[in-house]
């Protein structure tokens, strides 16, 4: 594929913007010694050149997605529909509040829908994604310690099964992070906790159900011991989409949480954003919620503000949509069928491979490959990229980083009984292969535009950008 | 792999050169291994202080990170800056590559011989 | 109800049944009875693709779209080609999650790379990442990759952008670190003031360049007084400007950040739009979150990667450069298309435009007494008057014919012109503002 820069020629241009109408200033002074090296080419060259991009990208409607953790759900057309509506697109965040009635209204009424599903009484919509939330969240547990004057909890608790973002974000409030290993049913493992409580711990952060995909079922008792040494406690809603509607955070004893809008409320993920990542918290914390300065003003006890204006707001009103649509009567049917696609696919795909724990699971189940790599060397890698040969995008691959070898398959209640089943037959004909022909799975992908990448060359001598040759 | 008999090593998995008033210290063969490809190392600063026990720079792989450890206490007198560009060095000779040379030296742990070593992996 | 689920209750009866549970509540025997709810949550029941649509119509009715903007503070009324939009539509990009698995990524992989390799252009940078939040918590990044064990403290000049200060003060204060604002003199970094506020501690000063006021800073002299001091320079640009004015690599910056929503994205009341992260080569291992790279396959084709990825929250957890993960890829693509659909000529099109009318408005506008220019220093299109009436009046009579007026700031109006507006418009903006004027 030639790249935009490789495409083109000197001098051809489009015709976008007219004439100059008023009288010509003069320059300022410093001006650019050279005009950016951007592309120069037709609108149709362009065109075609995303169209060829476009093919080999693989998005929700290209077919099964079951990349755990990132609830790959169908994006519904309507969300974008609406989201493109000119009077929501034509509003500047700086404009007189009597004349953004419509926008005002519209958080309001996702923040009122978003607090019942959670169980809070407050919400952000400032953060632009999910660790982007962590942080926020974070800091307002860090502001409530510190206008208590309890300067001694400099510490977040976290289980070794929790997302990477967790303990990044706890670093970047200057708090220790202290694991926690899982017991042997893949769940907090309560006498370590226990241990880790004391009059130092700031909070808790757990995902629940966790990245094994199961629910935890001590969790009444473990936001409890958070909360008797002192600390509160933080519920990561990356897997909230099996619960929604079923149980709530708030009433897990949880005092602030994330949401994943792009993940549990069906906004398009855009190849890595953007997303939205509100923050609900208990009234106790309301007034230390983040503010737009120049749109609302400065909040005396607020912990300022984590970026510009009010959040991403376009996909806020995307998923605004997705919960009318649902209702109170959708968002727990969606919930169930999520957890019964799960558990169908993991009864089937754990005749050919092992589960890493088998238990009824909520959204997502992982599998483990450590047997089968020792024996055969085919590895989680080979399976992942041997799946794509099948049509489907490949689960996620080595997460949780306390299941060796592992594939995390989410496939999410928009996917019907048959699309399981097709899945399911891959994992078949893959732990054949793994019989009859485990060297075949090494070259996996077979039938994509690039084979396997040498991503070692691409680290250790990086190119981030395209070479001019002048 | 091979342990040389001149070295001692540690259970983390780093091998010692002692030369003199100061030591070399580097990753074994077993360790890079374990790794695979190392595509970055983190290097310490001369002068930098290093504790026995406590981690003095990171390698990465392409989809890893891992810590190297010192078993003594110390002053970084010198950091091979060859290895900021061509960590592959530590993959193609582990003995060579030393990572820092440590001086000034004020408490070591206890290491392990060559042999000792071998059999602490097969427990492993 | 409405929903997505393909199933149907047979259906959904079957697939329990195949797995050996008698009613969906099996499926949670986990959860305590106590927190399992017992009665639907009290928000309405579903409703219909028709009825929703006509419930969130309305909603937006009830904002009020101007035809005329001359307000710009941060996000800025551009045209936008129509190929933009068409493009970022398609759902092959739109619904695809990060780019993890490169085989059938490349489309993506390859428009990151393009994204990089243009804001390096743009901003004369070596290194880009793959794209931010926004601009202001990019600039906040920006500010923490400048941190190290012997210098910890921040300045910011009090000509950046305000909303863009409270975010860089709020992630000091998360990392427990000092952030000291420099005074403005005369709509500019006070360098006096500067270089007395400078010293070994200094990790970096962060300007913007054209600053919060409009006005063109000296960015090279102040950038020489940061360096001097050891600390690094840090420039918040307005990437429309740059396809005239000096790049901040002439001006001597270390690492560039900006909102890079003017690029082809809408004004969306403040989201989504896109934060960009440049830096010199040295630097790059401290850039956070996501980057493309490229390299071969096995058979030698090129190949683009996520790279550097050991320096990221999912490998490295609480010793990450940044908790970065989702960022806002789609609107790195959006800002990609937008770009190369201008051109080095159609962006210094724009600029000059910009500029133009810029001037002309504001020449115009001084006509009208007590429009005086509260700064005579060079600006690119935004300036700041004197008002005579009040001004919050002034919004508001502008507001009733169909104009969003300059902002009003305790220093003044604050006004912006972009390429949209004709000489129609502007004339006959300011006869309104005459006449409003003379009531």
């Amino acid at each position: 594929m030639k790249l935009l820069f490789e495409s083109g020629s000197t001098g051809r241009k489009m015709s976008y913007l007219p004439a100059c109408d008023v009288p010509e200033t003069e320059l300022p002074k410093k001006l650019r010694k050279e005009p950016p090296r951007l592309p120069e080419m037709t609108e149709v060259e362009l065109s075609r050149h995303y169209t060829r991009l476009a093919k080999q990208a693989f998005g929700v409607n290209n077919g099964f997605y079951p990349l755990g953790s990132c609830t790959m759900k169908y994006n519904p057309r309507i969300n974008e529909a609406v989201a493109a509506d000119p009077n929501f697109l034509g509003i500047h965040p700086l404009q007189p509040a009597s004349s953004t009635k419509g926008c005002r209204d519209a958080l309001a009424l996702a923040q009122t829908l978003l607090c019942e599903v959670t169980g809070m009484d407050a919400i952000t919509f400032q953060p632009a994604a999910g660790a982007h939330g962590e942080y926020t969240g974070l800091l307002l547990i860090k502001k409530y310690h510190e206008l208590r004057g309890d300067s001694k909890r400099s510490k977040i608790i976290v289980p070794d099964s929790a997302h990477g973002t967790n303990p990044a974000s706890a670093a970047m409030v200057g708090y220790g992070v202290i694991n926690i290993p899982s017991n042997a049913q893949g769940c907090v493992d309560m006498e370590a906790l226990k241990a880790a409580c004391g009059d130092e711990v700031a909070g808790l952060m757990l995902t629940n159900p966790n990245t094994l995909g199961l629910f935890d079922p001590n969790i009444l008792e473990i936001t409890k011991l958070v909360h008797e040494c002192g600390g509160l406690c933080y519920y990561d809603g990356a897997n909230l989409n099996p619960i929604m509607g079923k149980v709530r955070p708030g009433d897990m004893g949880f005092d602030v949480v994330h949401l994943n809008l792009h993940k549990t409320f069906s906004t398009p993920h855009g190849g890595g954003g953007p997303g939205s990542g509100p923050v609900g918290c208990k009234a106790f914390l309301k007034e230390y919620l983040p503010s737009s300065l120049m749109g609302e003003g400065r909040k005396p006890h607020s912990i300022g503000q984590v970026r510009s204006y009010y959040g991403n707001f376009g996909i806020v009103m995307r998923a605004l949509t997705y919960i009318l649509t649902l209702g109170s009567d959708g968002i727990p049917a969606s919930a169930e069928t999520a957890v019964l696609n799960a558990n169908y696919l993991m009864q089937q795909v754990k005749q050919y491979f092992p589960v890493a724990y088998d238990h009824t699971c909520m959204h997502e189940f992982v599998l483990t490959l450590e047997k089968t790599k020792h024996d055969t060397g085919v590895s989680a890698l080979d399976v992942a990229k041997g799946l794509i040969d099948h049509g489907m995008h490949p689960p996620t691959m080595y997460f949780p980083l306390i299941v060796h070898e592992a594939l995390m398959l989410e496939p999410t209640e928009t996917e019907s009984r048959e699309s399981l089943d097709e899945a399911a037959a891959a994992f078949r004909a893959i732990s054949e292969k793994v019989v009859s022909d485990p060297a075949s799975l090494h070259n996996a992908p077979l039938t994509t535009p690039i084979s396997r990448p040498d991503e070692v060359t691409a680290a250790r001598s990086p190119i981030l950008r395209y070479q001019f040759e002048n | 792999m091979s342990y040389p008999n001149e070295l001692k090593y540690t259970k983390t998995h780093e091998w010692i050169k002692e030369e003199g008033d100061s030591l070399l210290i580097g990753l074994t063969d077993y360790a890079q291994k374990e790794l695979g490809d190392i595509v970055f190392i983190n290097l310490p600063t001369e002068g930098d202080a290093v504790t026995a026990g406590s981690s003095f720079a990171d390698v990465e792989s392409v989809k890893a990170v891992s810590e190297v450890m010192s078993p003594v206490s110390g002053k970084v007198t010198e950091a091979n800056e060859a290895l900021a560009d061509a960590p592959e060095a530590i993959n193609e000779h582990p003995y060579e590559a030393w990572i820092i040379r440590v001086g000034e030296i004020t408490e070591t742990e206890e290491l392990m011989n060559a042999q000792e070593y071998e059999e602490f992996l097969k427990e492993a | 109800m409405g929903n997505y689920l393909p199933s149907t209750p047979q259906e959904r009866e079957a697939m329990l049944k195949a797995i050996g549970l008698q009613e969906i509540n099996d499926l949670y025997h986990d959860v305590p009875e106590s927190v399992l709810l017992k009665k639907p949550l009290n928000i309405p029941k579903g409703l219909s693709e028709m009825e929703v649509r006509e419930k969130m119509r309305g909603l937006a009715a009830e904002n009020r779209k101007f035809d005329t903007i001359l307000r710009g503070a941060g996000a800025y009324d551009h045209y936008i080609p129509a190929i933009v939009t068409s493009v970022t539509s398609k759902e092959e990009f739109s619904t695809t999650y990060t780019p993890y698995q490169a085989e059938i990524s490349q489309g993506i992989l390859q428009s990151i790379f393009e994204f990089q390799t243009m804001i390096c252009e743009l901003t004369g940078m070596d290194v880009s990442n793959a794209s931010m939040y926004d601009g202001a918590s990019s600039a906040a990044e920006a500010v923490m990759m400048c941190l190290d064990r012997r210098r910890g403290t921040v300045l910011v000049s009090g000509s950046v952008h305000p909303e863009t200060i409270e975010t860089v003060k709020t992630y000091c204060w998360g990392r427990n670190v000092e952030v000291f604002v420099v005074p403005v003199k005369d709509g500019r970094t006070d360098e006096a003031a500067l270089s007395s506020m400078l010293n070994e501690k200094t990790a970096c000063l962060l300007t913007q360049q054209p600053n919060f006021f409009g006005q063109l800073e000296d960015a090279a002299h102040l950038n020489e007084l940061v360096h001097m001091a050891g600390a690094k320079a840090v420039m918040a640009v307005y990437p429309t400007s740059l396809g005239l004015l000096e790049t901040p690599a002439e001006q001597g910056a270390d690492i560039v950040t900006g909102e890079g929503q003017p690029l082809g994205m809408a004004l969306n009341y403040g989201g989504p739009y896109l934060g960009f992260l440049a830096c010199r080569k040295e630097l790059t291992r401290l850039l956070p979150g996501r980057i493309v790279g490229q390299t071969k396959d096995a058979q030698g084709r090129r190949a683009f990667v996520l790279t550097l990825q050991a320096r990221e929250q999912h490998i490295r957890r609480e010793k990450a450069s940044s908790n970065v993960c989702s960022n806002q890829a789609l609107c790195a693509m959006t800002a990609g298309v937008y770009m190369a659909a201008l051109g080095p000529d159609g962006l210094r099109q724009t600029a000059e435009l910009c500029y133009h009318k810029a001037h002309y408005f504001a020449r115009e506008l001084q006509k009208i007494p007590g429009f005086v220019p509260v700064f005579d220093g060079e600006f690119f299109n935004e300036f700041m008057t004197g008002c005579p009436i009040e001004p919050t009046l002034l919004e508001e009579r502008l507001a009733e014919r169909g104009v969003l007026s300059g902002l009003p700031t305790p220093q003044g109006m604050l006004w912006c012109v972009t390429e949209k507006l004709s000489k129609d418009t502007l004339d006959d903006v300011v006869k309104i503002i005459r006449e409003v004027c003379a009531q």
